[in-house]
């Protein structure tokens, strides 16, 4: 059994499952609940200045639907804790006392005022947390008021604030970034640059869930009118994988601890944020779909999978698939991959045909000698994974590495070698 | 011993219940988590295999899609009578039997019940999704009231023909009105349809009346510019025995009409012992509505083995659960009597022999029964139809008719069970009016173009 307890900024906890900063851990009653089903941490909801927010009274949240209504993405408007600061302060004591081998970490959204930094971060250390999450993340709401993903999207504000934090906080500061940007690195580095200890993301992507059908108007509303929200859940996963590779495979951001937040529901998602970088992860739309319960999956299956891959414990699979992410013109031209029918397993449904037909390179049969039957044609095959990934049945077709001979699309012999972009005779600023 | 024939042997809340919708339509949310698992195949087997050619893949893709109205408008516009068709269509046998789904898990998509789903929503509001054409001034007279005929009269109007049905029987609807086992079409379902059918608009219902009795052929040719048969078949075939008039054998299709039109069905005379012979869908439905309506003990007896029963073996294996024993290789020989009234079959055993041809063995058994249903098949009664067998080439006691539905006579078109070659389905009965009414409305234009030239 691999041992699944980890340790992250000197945190210890008994696995790397956390609850994100959100609406599961908006007060002890929840967390209470989380930490008996078995959750290693928790960021709590978070905190602000008093006189405390207030939240819309009605619809928060709004979900995207897969057709027999499986939640694919989630949206919300909930700004951050709209509870009094020293109700949230006497909970999160009394929590971190009733559960000492529990992550617990103070997620904080503060104005860009020193002096507020100054009041308000010793305080709430003071309730015994394990860290600080800075929260330059939410992209509704309290970003119009200056704060949040407003932060985020301005490296010079997130290293004002970092810089706020590190000199009157003495745990750990991770910065929690915002998606909205169109590059993630300047972002991470300006929290580097202030000393923070790790960053953690993706927070939200703003979003708008969809129209109401019969009024035409902007779905959900408050009294007929909507504003945008944050999306996150399944489908905002590929977008936080992409910005924690980014982050952990640039040398001058490698070395930052990350902690991967974005669409994990089960392990096998945790599975993706670790070997891409992170070193733990945060989760939250999982449990708002599903509740507590889901840790049960997440706990056993990221322990199968080590035992499987001979890993004693998580920081073995941290950053394990870092090295195989690169740009674009850094990939191998010489290789040629073929899709491959296994006719066995194919129901002859005839999608990869006609998703070939109509979109790719014509290289899929729908019958031979008159009768229904599906098969790669070789010569028109440009290896392009479309079928792959349509084709219903797993396993059915795969792609197969043409390694010799003569690719018979180009009629060129298979090269062993490797070429890229950058030594390609199309490319015009080719290295010489 | 006395037959044992009696009325009300079940009380009227079992009669109900036994004869409740025998797949209850599906609720929203089922008909979404099953249309999600249509994988939207290229060149769909389904759609192949369906004798009317609906779109299937297209019409569950639009019940995903809570585009109920298009769906409903995908089916129909292939199968105006799509509604009952995904009521009885034997799908195990059709679209079903190719799902590749089947190929996968061995669970079809049920298309029967999402079909149902589209259409009912549809037919039960009396959405109109059709329109009449625009009149070309042409008239056609539909022979019949069942669904070929329906089903050539709608495209006829569609078409902007005007049309005008003759049917014998005194209710629209032909054997969906008075051949199909009550638990498969519950609500009067088989009235709403034709009401839904009719509502189009340029077809005239003209009940009650009979071809070679009220008119013939000639006369129908003279006064229309084309003319449609559809009137199945009036014929049930005889059990070629001594004494088959005798008291206690029975029509299975007699019977069955007479259960779909009971105002009572516990008024109806049942049997404690019946005994049906015969290997269709006739059988398993006058063999498991005689359960239903309370007979102790019902035995379907065929000549042959379960392979070659017309009936699908998911009907065989409705009847075995619904607890009709059905026993294979018992040929009938000779009817047994009191004098009076039939006591039972006496039966001869039979085999295939290598060329899989029936043989008789030797050996006999007896079954008792109080009543013997015949369900061997139907023929066309063609001495009840005038000038009609004489003025139109037939085939294996059928019309002939080439692949358009066309009949030897050139302003003549056929289809459904009166036809020779065909599967003696509902859904394929539907399929020959439409062909023929598409034909038609060539023919009836060709010659406007010709007269005008």
């Amino acid at each position: 059994m691999a041992d699944l307890s980890s340790e992250f900024l000197g945190i210890k906890s008994p696995n790397p499952f956390w609850l994100a900063s959100a609406p599961p851990t908006d007060k002890a009653y929840n967390v209470n609940r989380a930490f008996e089903a078995g959750w290693g941490g928790a960021v709590w909801k978070t905190l602000g200045e008093d006189p405390h927010v207030v939240n819309v009274n009605g619809p928060r949240y709004a979900a995207n639907y897969g057709n027999d209504r499986r939640v694919i993405g989630f949206n919300n408007i909930e700004l951050i804790t709209d509870r009094p600061l020293d109700v949230n302060l006497k909970e999160m004591r009394q929590i971190k006392r009733d559960w000492p081998d529990r992550a617990l970490v103070a997620s904080v959204m503060l104005a860009m005022e020193e002096k507020v930094w100054a009041r308000l971060i010793p305080m709430i250390e003071d309730t015994g947390i394990d860290a600080f999450e800075l929260n330059f993340g939410c992209p509704h709401g309290m970003s119009e008021r200056g704060m949040g993903a407003a932060v985020g999207q301005v490296p010079e504000y997130i290293q004002m604030a970092t810089e706020w934090a590190r000199k009157y906080a003495s745990v750990p500061v991770i910065v929690k970034l915002t998606p909205n940007v169109t590059n993630i690195l300047p972002p991470a580095r300006a929290a580097k640059a202030a000393g923070a200890d790790a960053v953690s993301l993706i927070n939200t992507i703003n979003s708008i869930m969809r129209v109401d059908y019969d009024s035409l108007t902007m779905y959900p509303s408050t009294d007929g009118m909507g504003s945008h929200g944050g999306y996150c859940g399944p489908g905002a996963k590929p977008i936080a994988l992409h910005m924690i590779a980014e982050i952990a495979r640039t040398p001058d951001t490698a070395d930052i601890p990350i902690s991967g937040i974005g669409g994990i529901t089960d392990w096998r998602d945790a599975v993706d944020h670790l070997a891409l970088g992170a070193h733990n992860v945060q989760v939250c739309t999982a449990v708002m779909v599903y509740g507590f319960k889901i840790i049960d999956d997440l706990l056993d299956g990221l322990s199968n999978f080590l035992d499987e891959k001979g890993m004693t414990r998580v920081s073995d699979l941290v950053g394990k698939a870092v090295p195989s992410v690169t740009d674009w013109q850094y990939l191998n031209l010489n290789h040629i991959e073929k899709a491959s029918i296994n006719q066995h397993l194919c129901i002859s449904c005839g999608r990869c045909h006609v998703v070939c037909e109509d979109v790719s390179h014509q290289a899929i049969t729908h019958s031979v000698a008159g009768k229904r039957h599906f098969e790669v044609l070789d010569e028109a095959c440009v290896g392009c994974n479309l079928c792959v990934s349509i084709c219903p049945v797993e396993g059915c077709i795969t792609m197969q590495p043409l390694t010799g001979g003569v690719d018979p699309r180009t009629g060129k012999p298979v090269s062993n070698e490797k070429a890229d972009w950058t030594m390609h005779p199309a490319n015009p600023l080719r290295e010489r | 011993m006395h037959a044992d024939i009696e009325s009300g042997r079940l009380n009227a809340a079992e009669i109900e219940t036994n004869f409740l919708d025998m797949h209850p339509p599906l609720e929203r949310p089922e008909a979404l988590v099953e249309a999600d698992r249509c994988y939207f195949c290229f060149d769909a087997p389904c759609t192949r295999a369906c004798p009317t050619g609906i779109d299937i893949p297209g019409f569950i893709q639009k019940i995903r899609s809570n585009n109920t109205k298009g769906s409903a408008q995908t089916i129909l516009s292939e199968n105006i009578m799509g509604g009952m068709c995904a009521r009885v269509c034997p799908t195990e046998e059709l679209c079903e039997e190719v799902c590749v789904r089947t190929t996968l898990e061995g669970q079809p998509v049920q298309i029967g019940l999402l079909q149902r789903y589209a259409t009912d929503a549809i037919i039960n509001e009396r959405l109109q999704l059709f329109q009449r054409g625009t009149a070309s001034g042409k008239s056609v007279a539909v022979v019949g009231g069942g669904p070929a005929s329906l089903s050539c009269a709608h495209r006829l109007s569609m078409l902007g023909h005007q049309v005008t049905v003759f049917d014998a029987a005194g209710k629209p609807g032909g054997l969906n009105e008075y051949g199909i086992a009550a638990y498969k079409t519950t609500h009067d379902f088989a009235q709403t349809e034709v009401g839904y059918i009719l509502s189009i608009g340029g077809i005239e219902l003209r009940s009650k009346q009979a071809l070679g009795r009220d008119f013939s052929l000639a006369s129908l040719r003279e006064e229309y510019d084309a003319v449609f048969l559809g009137f199945g078949m009036g014929g049930v075939n005889a059990l070629g025995m001594q004494d088959e008039e005798i008291e206690g054998v029975v029509d299975a299709v007699e019977y069955i009409a007479k259960l779909r039109q009971a105002e009572n069905k516990a008024d109806l005379p049942v049997g404690r012992r019946v005994l049906v012979i015969g290997g269709g869908m006739t059988a398993i439905d006058i063999a498991v509505q005689n359960k239903r309506l309370g007979s102790e003990e019902v035995t379907i007896a065929y000549r042959r083995g379960p392979e070659q029963m017309g009936a699908s073996q998911l009907e065989q294996d409705f009847a075995r659960t619904s607890g009709v024993v059905t026993r294979h290789w018992l040929a009938p020989e000779r009817l047994l009597s009191d004098g009076q009234r039939v006591n039972g079959v006496r039966f001869e055993y039979t085999r295939l022999d290598e060329n899989q041809k029936l043989q008789a063995t030797g050996e006999y058994r007896e079954l008792a029964a109080d009543i013997v249903f015949k369900a061997i098949g139907q023929n066309v009664l063609w001495g009840t139809l005038g000038d009609t067998e004489e003025s139109l080439a037939l085939e294996a006691g059928r019309i002939a008719v080439n692949e358009q539905r066309k009949t030897s006579l050139e302003d003549v078109w056929a289809g459904g069970d009166c036809v020779a070659g065909g599967q003696d389905l509902t859904v394929a009965a539907v399929q020959d009016g439409k062909l023929a009414a598409l034909d038609i409305d060539r023919f009836l234009r060709g010659s406007q173009n010709s007269l005008g030239a």
